[in-house]
């Protein structure tokens, strides 16, 4: 039988906040995120842990990490 | 000390402390000023502070924004002033739990004078330095916190002036609870905000803080992030770590964590005895 597929977190990012300033992809500790444009995507929600830091240090209040 | 309560099926909801339909914030990408405000709204959740009893007082300056985005009672006052209109208010309202939002350049410069008197009193307020070593507001002119040394718009060819130790000054002049925290470490601001909010008395916490638009291009740092890493490497050091590290580890690096507290009469609680005794005489 097929193991159940895993759980990922849901990342939202308010386009209208973020400044893509690049602090959460720099501190990533998974490599999760990347600049595109003028703002932040998630890029590779599998290798999110679900730590928290992007939220910890968005200076503007643009990113939830949701389990 | 108060654990922080983040859970990580549920994040941190900040909206429901802000005036959403103001944001996104003035502040330039990257500066620290957000992520500072993001960890005192954890701390009065923390504390399970009410909205209404909250008052939050800044003078000028890009980190006396801070109260433009705030649900709380809120006054943006006059350069360097807001310990004074804090002052007034809380004589005159003392249930208010007054925060206040201030710079270097506005708490250290044009308001050093208000600070001292502030702290002197121990009048029951939670003052925040956003520490960035700079007037980002007004272009990138040096501060009394700019380093020996520090190209800023005011000195091209490098700050000569000798910065203010702010937490040195605060316990000096009387403040009695002292803190350093910075913009890197997050939690740990969270854990020191949560234990000002407790305090009876001025608390000042001093924030290391970025300001890469200003500081940060002209000191060759190449962006935010790289700015918060130079706050990790190599700026501070860890009130329970400075004894233990050898003195070339420590040489030249300012202390985080709690630096002073002590138990010492309230303004407003002294003022309401006197006025009890003579009006009861
Ligand atoms: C009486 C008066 N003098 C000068 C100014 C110009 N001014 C506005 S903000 C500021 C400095 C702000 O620096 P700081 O408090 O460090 O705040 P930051 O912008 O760095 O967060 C100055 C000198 C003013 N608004 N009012
Ligand atoms: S929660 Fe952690 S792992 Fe996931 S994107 Fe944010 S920083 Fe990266
Ligand atoms: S830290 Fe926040 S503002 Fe900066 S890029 Fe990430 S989501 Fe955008
Ligand atoms: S000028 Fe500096 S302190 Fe002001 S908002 Fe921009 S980065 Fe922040
Ligand atoms: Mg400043």
């Amino acid at each position: 039988m097929a193991e159940p597929a895993k759980k990922l977190p849901r990342i939202e990012i308010s386009e209208r906040r973020c400044k893509a300033c690049s602090i959460c992809v720099d501190f990533c500790p998974t490599n999760v995120l990347e600049i595109r444009g003028t703002t932040c995507v998630v890029k590779d929600l599998e290798a999110c842990t679900r730590c928290q830091l992007c939220d910890l240090r968005c200076p503007d209040f643009a990113i939830r990490v949701f389990d | 000390m108060a654990v922080a309560k983040q859970k990580l099926s549920v994040p941190f909801d900040y909206d429901k402390y802000l005036r959403k339909d103001k944001l996104p914030h003035i502040w330039c990408p990257g500066c620290g000023h957000g992520i500072v405000l993001k960890s005192l709204l954890r701390a009065i959740d923390n504390k399970e502070l009410s909205k209404n009893d909250l008052c939050m007082v800044s003078g000028i300056g890009c980190s006396s924004r801070t109260p433009g985005y705030v649900d709380f009672n809120t006054l943006h006052t006059i350069h360097g002033r807001a310990f004074s209109f804090a002052t007034g208010l809380k004589l005159a309202k003392p249930s208010l739990k007054m925060i206040i939002a201030t710079g270097d350049g506005d708490a250290m410069a044009i308001g050093g004078n208000h600070f001292i008197h502030t702290c002197r009193r121990n009048i029951d307020m939670l003052i925040i330095v956003y520490s960035n070593a700079i007037y980002g507001m007004t272009g990138g002119q040096f501060s009394p916190t700019t380093p020996i040394g520090s190209i800023a718009t005011t000195s091209r060819y490098g700050n000569v002036e000798p910065p203010f130790d702010i937490c040195e000054m605060a316990k000096a002049a009387g403040a009695t609870f002292v803190a350093r925290g910075t913009a890197y470490h997050t939690q740990e601001l969270e854990r020191t905000f949560t234990e000002a909010l407790g305090h009876k008395g001025t608390a000042v916490v001093e924030v290391i803080d970025s300001c890469p638009i200003y500081f940060g291009r002209m000191n060759k740092q190449r962006g935010a992030s790289e700015m918060m890493e130079n706050i990790e490497k190599n700026g501070t050091v860890s009130v329970k770590q400075v004894d233990k590290l050898p003195a070339e580890k420590t040489e030249g690096k300012l202390v985080r964590g709690i630096l002073h507290r002590v138990e010492k009469p309230e303004y407003c609680e002294q003022y309401d005895k006197l006025i009890v005794a003579k009006a009861t005489k």
